[in-house]
């Protein structure tokens, strides 16, 4: 595409009316792995794929906690995401301090959405490359934001980021109806056959690579589960169905309508 | 001579506490009476702060700045947590606190610090220290308006001075219980500023059995995380005149 001339200047919009650099920004997001998120009446769950650079190295972290009632899943640069989550924690601590109370998910995502904002504005600066989807509890329950480095956030039943995330979006789009009356395994359970759904051929899920991020009612905490403590989940999964054969059993707690 | 006009950033809330470090156990104790001079400005102001499972920060002086270095405190340890998904250990937390406190080396907190928890070890732990952070690990400290009374008490019933015979290396915790209501229930007789109610914490180390704490009137479990170390607080009435 003939982009070149106005792709270089965060401040100079293309005669499509685009910001290119906002654009790149984007693709930042999209080449970091899978991260799912989703909710139902009383839980959120994040679920995040893990990469590592090969088989001496260690899996990069995907979830932060940035609150009690606040967690998040990262895609694209951690060096952004790293500032980007202390910022959401300096917020977070500082409505406790000055408020006494926690403050709400809407706020905080709408604060570093407006951050995100000035760095599509001013030159000189670059957008942060990291995409963040947020889970929150509040009065009114869980809740699920996506924060996209363009500064725009919006909230979601269940939403996928990074790398191959269509195929988990699918999923999700298959199933969700179902969600809001789902028990806290059912909803785990869908987010890691929607994650899985992002991996590439004769790729699995294990305790290694996989990390979950719990929400429950009020009164809990925002728990990240990874490593052996993962194992009852995953062994609870559909197993990978051959591509050629049908569709195997469903096991009792997923709702899986028929493969069409 | 023309009039003169002062500000006094301090002023003076009265109360005792009191830190007592077992075996496996810790007790951090303060009177929950809150004054002004001769009036009472609260019969029910905490004193004594829950900061971890394994620790406990008993604060007094002047109130305003004991409650705000309380909140300073648990913003340290968050921070802490989320940098290292876990709790930071009691003699860290301890030079936390004397690096905060001497932070305002020319305007400082005027509070008497007792922290009180389990160590690294599994091993009951106090640490004192005084407003601008000079700090000692302790058996045992009382410290606030009525020190002069209950430290000595202490010195006799816990390290034993002034008594000649054999004596128990280790108290147990009911025996300990009975010593500081008993420091309470003494200040509370003689010194106006002390009274109204004994709020106490009690901190178990991991695997330590709640046992003797079955029946406690009162008592109630303040425990959060599942790291297994245990706290439990016991409210009493003191005297409230």
């Amino acid at each position: 595409m003939f982009r070149n001339t106005y792709d270089s200047d965060n401040t100079v919009f293309s005669p499509q009316g685009r910001l290119h650099q906002v654009e790149y920004a984007l693709e930042a997001v999209k080449q970091g792995s899978a991260a799912v998120g989703l909710r139902s009446k009383t839980h959120a769950v994040l679920l995040a794929l893990k990469r590592s650079t090969g088989e001496l190295a260690s899996y990069q972290q995907k979830m932060f906690r940035i609150d009690d009632h606040v967690g998040i899943a990262i895609a694209g640069l951690t060096s952004d995401a790293r500032v980007l989550s202390n910022f959401m924690r300096q917020q977070a601590m500082a409505s406790r301090m000055l408020y006494n109370r926690p403050v709400p998910v809407n706020r905080l995502v709408s604060a570093i959405a407006d951050k995100a904002q000035v760095n599509t504005q001013e030159y000189g600066r670059r957008p942060y490359g990291v995409g963040f989807l947020v889970i929150g509890q509040d009065a009114l329950g869980p809740h699920l934001y996506e924060f996209s480095p363009s500064g725009t956030s919006y909230e979601y039943y269940a939403m996928s980021i990074g790398a191959r995330s269509q195929s988990a979006k699918t999923y999700l789009e298959k199933h969700f109806a179902s969600f809001a009356d789902c028990t806290l395994e059912e909803l785990v359970q869908h987010g890691l056959h929607a994650l899985r759904e992002t991996l590439q051929q004769d790729k699995e899920l294990t305790i290694n690579n996989t990390s979950v991020g719990i929400l429950s009612g009020p009164g809990s905490s925002f728990k990240i589960v990874e490593g052996p403590e993962l194992q009852p989940f995953l062994s609870l999964m559909v197993p990978k169905a051959d591509p050629a054969a049908p569709a195997a059993a469903p096991a009792e707690d997923v709702q899986m309508e028929d493969a069409s | 001579m023309a009039q003169q006009r002062s500000f006094n950033p301090y002023t003076e809330n009265g109360g005792t506490i009191l830190a007592i470090a077992g075996a496996d156990f810790a007790v951090v104790a303060g009177d929950t009476r809150q004054t002004e001079g001769y009036s009472i400005q609260t019969r029910y102001a905490p004193k004594v702060f829950r900061l971890t499972d394994k620790a406990v920060l008993a604060v007094n002086g002047f109130a305003a700045d004991g409650n705000m270095f309380v909140k300073k405190v648990k913003q340290r340890l968050e921070w802490y947590k989320h940098a290292h998904s876990k709790d930071m250990p009691l003699q860290s937390i301890a030079r936390l606190i004397q690096t905060m406190l001497y932070a305002k080396r020319f305007f400082p907190y005027y509070v008497y610090n007792i922290l009180g928890g389990i160590d690294e070890q599994g091993k009951g732990a106090v640490y004192s220290f005084d407003p601008v952070g000079s700090y000692e690990r302790e058996t045992c400290r009382a410290a606030g308006a009525a020190q002069s009374l209950v430290q000595p008490f202490l010195d006799n019933q816990i390290y034993f001075k002034n008594q000649t015979g054999e004596h128990p290396t280790h108290l147990p915790l009911p025996h300990v219980l009975q010593l500081v209501t008993d420091s309470f229930t003494g200040a509370t007789e003689r010194h106006i500023e002390v009274g109204d109610g004994l709020e106490m914490f009690v901190i178990l180390a991991r695997g330590r059995g709640s046992q003797e704490l079955e029946g406690v009137a009162g008592i109630r479990e303040v425990t959060t995380s599942d790291e297994r170390e245990r706290v439990f607080v016991i409210n009493r009435d003191l005297k409230r005149d």
